[in-house]
């Protein structure tokens, strides 16, 4: 052992230079959602203070239905952008999975569910074609997903067309099943006379379910490591393929999900609909902290975002502004967003 | 750690990597042939070359992202052919990427688990992961205020020094680690070169690729010198000195020179032996450069060279 020697000599552990303990108020100032968190006080109490029938409480059970309509495929498309990729067709997966259903059960008198589960097959097909393209191609999703974004906006027109004769979906609500699939995607229910829409309830089931796995599981962890650096984790043997296709399987079952919601609301199903709302829901979630470029980010910060998105929805027509002002809004709002995001990352960073 | 027990047995048997007359083939291309290598436990294997001598192609097909197409490839005495890195890493032989080491903004203690997350029913044992990260990298001498911070926030060295210490925790027989070096000042050098020398204490066989001789000298006992894809040699300490290996490496005389200039003149005083360390490094580097400048051509191109500036 003689010639290890020359080494030099040994430096002394790197404990100089640091700084002290975080206080909890500095670490909270490092969560990604902060942002949003703040933006969204902020943008609610503008409203609750122009707009009196902002205040009232059901006009917030309103504001979050349209807030968990958004919210629900939101939540995928965070943990998606979080594992370093993009779906731009998630919201025409939304109307596909609907059509489906709605198709498969009127045409075929069959049971609603039937229709219910062929939707959510061609729903995660669609996940999985969209992520075995970007992985075994190398190509970047944005263009993977603008292709199919495409494919299935045409889709959608032509196959409704030739099924229907129409551009919308016959009327379902006669279906065997139809009052059941009704209660679990499109119930309400009312409590102390506030009334509560379900998806409600299943958008903050899928927000701490996902925030649950993020944070909490080594699919997390994975999903983390892959978007942050997709070569350091295979390097270090985690499934990236599978964790990125399972990703953008994902999306597909929220798209699903949401898909089945506007049927049963509705009964009907328009063949263009739900152009442009993949925007919002990357929107939702960049506001809510996640970075464009992947390895960070949050669930709840997303959520945070499509409540943003639902209270400047709803707050405009509340507060009796010309709604054809709504878009510059939200793009103003994702602007700040990234601005502020971009603020507190750095400061977050050079915490060092 | 029952793994350093392992080693030790296994290096009587057979040595933990093995290679003979190993090559590789591109297409009609030959990335790499005709290397002959040993690595045991215990052992500091350095393999050293310039850019494009054919370093990373060996490291890929040790570490199981390629595979040789001549030769053989043996792991404690058993011929192998690795599908994946996974597979390699399952065999014990894991490898520390110069720029792949770890995932920049998430956590040291995520980085340290991940791949091989501890788990406690469907979930993971996060503060189990916390305090055994902390502790590990304690025995390493690396002592961190806070295994919470994104390890981008740490400085290369230590990122480095992470990734080592990953590896040899989770079971590493043989490390390989691509150039950790190249990238570091001298002083943060240095603490990676110690960490080499603790792997090795602990039994491991370590594969240590370079292109800087001052710093494969001090902590190697075999050495490669790959050149165009091929193997110049085979030594062991004893049978090469720091200015062979420096020369045969460069392929000139002139930088062994200045070196010897620099050395001398560093003489008795430390800091001026720090400052020609540093240039040594850079001299080494500013030929490497003009080296993999003036080697495109496939044949030997005087002309290239002389044009190219001096250092």
């Amino acid at each position: 052992m003689s010639q290890t020697v020359d080494v030099g000599t040994p430096p002394a552990p790197a404990r100089d230079e640091r700084v002290a303990r975080k206080s909890p108020l500095a670490r909270l100032m490092t969560r990604p959602e902060i942002g949003a968190l703040a933006g969204a006080i902020v943008i609610y109490l503008i409203f609750f203070i122009v707009a009196p029938p902002f205040r009232d409480v059901n006009s917030l059970a309103s504001v979050l239905y349209v807030s968990s309509t958004y919210g629900i495929p939101a939540v995928a498309v965070a943990l998606l952008m979080i594992g370093g990729e993009f779906d731009l067709s998630a919201g025409v997966a939304v109307t596909s999975s609907a059509l489906v259903a709605s198709m498969i059960s009127y045409q075929f008198s069959a049971n609603m569910f039937v229709g219910v589960l062929v939707a959510l097959v061609v729903a995660l097909a669609i996940g999985f074609i969209n992520g075995y393209l970007v992985v075994k191609t190398g190509i970047p999703s944005f263009l993977v997903t603008l292709g199919t974004f495409f494919m299935l906006r045409g889709l959608n027109l032509a196959i409704t067309k030739i099924v229907t004769g129409n551009v919308g979906t016959n009327d379902v609500s006669n279906i065997a099943g139809f009052e059941a699939a009704k209660k679990i995607f499109a119930s309400e229910f009312s409590i102390g006379g506030v009334n509560i829409r379900i998806t409600l309830l299943w958008w903050l089931l899928f927000v701490i379910i996902a925030t649950w796995v993020l944070v909490r599981t080594h699919i997390g962890n994975w999903i983390f490591a892959v978007g942050g650096s997709a070569p350091s984790s295979r390097a270090v043997g985690v499934p990236v393929n599978k964790v990125k296709i399972g990703l953008f399987m994902t999306v597909g079952f929220m798209a699903w999900f949401t898909g089945m919601h506007i049927l049963f609301a509705f009964n009907t199903v328009q063949s263009g609909l739900g152009l442009g709302n993949e925007f919002i829901y990357i929107v939702a979630a960049v506001v809510g902290g996640c970075l464009l470029t992947g390895g960070y980010g949050s669930v709840i910060g997303a959520a945070i975002g499509a409540f943003i998105f639902g209270m400047a929805n709803q707050g405009i027509v509340y507060a009796g502004w010309n709604p054809d002002w709504f878009y510059f809004f939200l793009g103003a709002l994702l602007l700040g967003a990234i601005l502020l995001n971009n603020f507190i990352r750095l400061r977050a960073e050079a915490s060092r | 750690m029952t793994t350093t027990a392992d080693t030790a047995d296994t290096k009587t048997a057979a040595p933990l990597v093995k290679l003979t007359d190993a090559g590789k083939n591109y297409g009609n291309i030959i990335a790499l042939q005709g290397v002959t290598l040993e690595v045991g436990g215990s052992e500091v294997t350095c393999v050293l070359g310039d850019n494009g001598a054919g370093k990373s192609t060996l490291i890929k097909i040790i570490a199981g992202l390629h595979q040789h197409t001549h030769g053989s490839y043996e792991v404690e005495g058993e011929p192998v052919k690795f599908g994946s890195p996974r597979e390699a890493l399952d065999r014990g032989i894991a490898t520390v990427y110069q720029d792949l080491a770890v995932v920049p903004l998430m956590p040291v203690w995520r980085n340290f688990f991940l791949g091989n997350e501890v788990r406690k029913g469907p979930a993971m044992d996060i503060a189990g992961m916390r305090t055994m990260a902390k502790k590990e990298l304690l025995d390493m001498g690396i002592d961190l205020r806070d295994v919470d911070q994104p390890i981008g926030t740490l400085s290369g060295g230590e990122r480095q020094c992470v990734a080592i210490a990953r590896a040899v925790h989770f079971g590493a027989k043989v490390l390989i680690l691509d150039e950790p070096t190249a990238a570091l000042g001298v002083k943060q050098s240095g603490v990676v070169l110690r960490y080499i020398i603790q792997a090795k204490e602990r039994g491991l066989g370590v594969i240590f690729i370079t292109h800087n001789p001052h710093h494969a000298y001090p902590v190697g006992d075999n050495f490669l010198i790959l050149k165009r894809g091929r193997s110049l040699g085979y030594w062991k300490k004893n049978e090469i000195t720091m200015g062979e290996l420096t020369g045969l490496m460069a392929g000139g005389s002139e930088l062994e020179e200045l070196t010897h200039e620099l050395e001398q003149a560093g003489g008795e005083d430390s800091e001026l032996r720090q400052v020609a360390q540093v240039f040594e490094q850079e001299v080494a580097e500013l030929h490497v450069a003009e080296l993999g400048a003036g080697r495109t051509p496939p044949s030997d191109n005087p002309e290239v060279k002389r044009d190219a500036p001096e250092p």
